[in-house]
């Protein structure tokens, strides 16, 4: 009897050890699977779902989610401090990310230029930055997109829309982006009108609820009658606008939910086409370039469905400029420009294309915009 | 819509209308805070207590359709809050500014938490009275289109001072605020009376957060608050304890704050980050004028933790 016992749990052992083997080595050959995944690490400065900025971002890490090959993870309200040194730390370092995607512009200097050189073979995405070849990391690439041309848009349908001929913008920052995007919404209604002026308001604060308000409400009580905004987070913009029954253009992503009989139309990202586009390359062994742009003909921009206040004028001159800028090369700011101070911006015959690098280091705003950059 | 052009105008007009709009949240919370200072603690968690306010009004609002009910609900969260830091503060050797830093945080973490799901919803907003009918100036008109919840707070403010002057209550909080000794010998129970004023001053709090989400800037979202709660209790020292000058001195800060945007947007531009600090250098300044080396703020029950 013994014997046997001792037979059957020896056989059993065996075959315990037999099993444990087979499960460890089906535990290791999926390890060697999930390492054979590009593991992308995406942080946001605010939440993901804010109807604005990072919901559009977190769109395009959605897309890239639905991508095979691929493990994503996200952390959302990460502040601009060294605070998002340590979330890419942890991501690197606890996810094994070995491409991030740090999407807010404050996140670039110095945070991103510390922690790169570090890990000189992981890779660094950074939106909206100006990567200069030899002064950074080149684990480093900046991305970003001509949205200015879908502020100058917005603008062409605002001038159709605005009666008092005075249009207003919230503003957070007076950044290079923001001004550039001031600038075309003016300019764009002024291809419609060019009696029309611009009202800016800056907030100082990429997201501030009460004074986006009031900003708003400023606005309008001094005779804007078509808004739009360059803030994180555009709710607040477009539900006070639309609760004062001014026009509302969009920014980042769609509004259109929060206004639908007010909202003209919008200049919103198109990220899931750009991320989608960088994976892939990676997965077919290629880099990304350093130094990536692109607009609307490129698809990293996209215009929100024109809303039902627009007039059928306002739809054929928004038609038409849309295809004068999808065949590249437009120019927004084109001589003779002079700024708001009287400074000469652009001389007769001179123009700054879409994408030249110059317009990356605006510093001003144009004859009738109303607001100064300090 | 046919604005008025109203130039210069504009900036005296945004003052009223930004006192009007932006100050209720300032109200209802400085009014908790003056209330369960009188009783002699502080609470410092009702920054939290005014986020959690707003998401719960907000979620309830959406969920049934019903602004009014929000409030309510945003008043039994704040009062529960209250309640746990009142009752937290009764145990021996509790510091009760450390214990409102912790309301404060998990008050704030709550309401991310929970509100991660309803920054995409659009719940309804609070009623609001058009006060300017009378006038064909739209924007006046939009100034004085004025919400219930104001005049609730106006409400509530008089009925303080009432309560605190001349009942028996209002003896009670006061006698237990200048004096735990003195209130033992009138045989009042102090823990009693500081926990019932703490968590009446939370639910005032909560009604304040729910303002936020349900009406101006009426909708939710994390940056909401951005410190409201936390002004409103040095407003509290500002207003000398007295729940009729915490009406003042919230009106003074709403307006305060529509300044930045107002001066802006009739072109004095340069400098607006400086426009934007007017509430908090108006704090700095008022202090310094009133501050003494030699006597205690007047009007400061003689409990309180900071003035002992």
């Amino acid at each position: 009897m013994r014997k046997i016992t001792s037979t059957r749990r020896g056989f059993l052992k065996t075959a315990v050890g037999a099993a444990g083997g087979i499960t460890l080595g089906t535990g290791l050959f999926n390890q060697s699977v999930l390492a054979a995944d590009l593991n992308i690490g995406f942080i946001y400065v605010g939440p993901k779902d804010d109807f604005g900025y990072n919901q559009a971002h977190a769109e395009g890490a959605a897309a890239v989610k639905a991508m095979s090959g691929v493990s994503v993870v996200e952390e959302e309200s990460v502040p601009e401090s060294i605070d998002v040194q340590k979330t890419m730390e942890s991501m690197i370092n606890f996810d094994g990310t070995t491409l991030l995607f740090p999407t807010s512009f404050g996140y670039f200097d110095p945070h991103i230029l510390s922690i790169a050189p570090q890990y000189p073979d992981l890779r660094f995405q950074h939106c909206g930055g100006l990567w200069q070849e030899g002064v950074h990391p080149d684990n480093v690439g900046s991305y970003f997109g001509y949205i200015g041309m879908g502020q100058y848009l917005n603008g062409v349908v605002a001038g159709h829309a605005s009666k008092t001929k005075k249009i207003g913008f919230v503003a957070a920052k007076p950044i290079p982006q923001v001004l550039l995007n001031i600038n075309s919404f003016l300019l764009g209604a002024r291809s419609v009108d060019p009696g029309i002026t611009c009202q800016v308001i800056f907030t100082g604060e990429w997201s501030m609820a009460v004074r986006e308000a009031e900003a708003t409400n400023a606005l309008i009580d001094q005779g804007a009658d078509v808004i739009t905004c360059h803030v994180d987070g555009p709710k607040v913009v477009v539900e006070t606008a639309a609760g004062r029954g001014a026009y509302v253009c969009g920014y980042h992503a769609d509004q259109s939910p929060l206004a639908p009989e007010k909202y003209l139309t919008g200049a919103e990202w198109n990220w899931a086409n750009v991320y989608t586009g960088m994976i892939k390359t990676v997965q077919e062994g290629g880099s990304i370039d350093n130094f990536v742009r692109g607009g609307l003909a490129e698809g990293f921009v996209k215009m929100s469905d024109l809303g039902p206040a627009v007039s059928d004028t306002a739809r054929n001159q928004f038609e038409a400029t849309r295809a004068e800028i999808m065949k590249g090369g437009f120019a927004a700011i084109k001589g003779p420009l002079n700024d708001n101070e009287g400074n000469v911006i652009a001389s007769a015959g001179e123009s700054f294309e879409e994408s030249d690098v110059a317009l990356e280091s605006m510093d001003y705003l144009v004859e009738g915009v109303i607001g100064s950059t300090s | 819509m046919s604005e008025v052009d109203l130039g210069y105008w504009g900036v005296p007009l945004a003052m009223l209308g930004g006192a009007i709009r932006v100050s209720t949240p300032f109200l209802f919370v400085s009014l908790g805070e003056c209330l369960t200072e009188r009783s002699g603690r502080i609470n410092l968690g009702l920054e939290g207590t005014l986020v959690c306010g707003a998401i719960s009004a907000y979620a309830v609002a959406f969920e049934t359709g019903s602004p009014w009910l929000g409030v309510l609900v945003a008043a039994l969260c704040g009062a529960l809050f209250g309640l746990l830091h009142g009752l937290i503060c009764s145990l021996p050797k509790v510091n009760d500014i450390a214990v409102g830093i912790a309301m404060m945080l998990m008050g704030m973490g709550l309401a991310f938490y929970f509100g991660k799901s309803y920054v995409q919803p659009v719940a309804p907003d609070l009623p609001s009275i058009p006060l300017g009918a009378w006038s064909d100036i739209p924007q006046l008109q939009a100034a004085l289109d004025i919400n219930a919840l104001f005049f609730l707070g106006l409400f509530a403010a008089i009925v303080l001072d009432w309560v605190l002057r001349n009942t028996r209550a209002g003896l009670y909080v006061r006698v237990v605020g200048d004096s735990t000794a003195a209130a033992r010998a009138m045989g009042v129970h102090p823990n009693r009376v500081r926990v019932i004023s703490t968590l009446a001053g939370g639910a005032l709090a909560g009604i304040g957060g729910s303002y936020l989400s349900l009406y101006y800037p009426g909708s939710w979202n994390e940056g909401i608050s951005s410190g409201q709660g936390l002004m409103a209790v040095a407003l509290v020292i500002f207003a000398r304890w007295k729940p009729l000058y915490c009406f003042g001195a919230a009106l003074l800060f709403g307006s305060a704050g529509a300044i930045g945007p107002a001066l802006q947007s009739v072109g004095i531009s340069s400098g607006y980050h400086l426009f934007y600090a007017a509430p908090y250098l108006l704090t700095l300044i008022i202090l310094i004028i009133t501050s003494s080396p030699h006597r205690l703020l007047s009007g400061a029950p003689a409990e309180l933790s900071i003035t002992k």
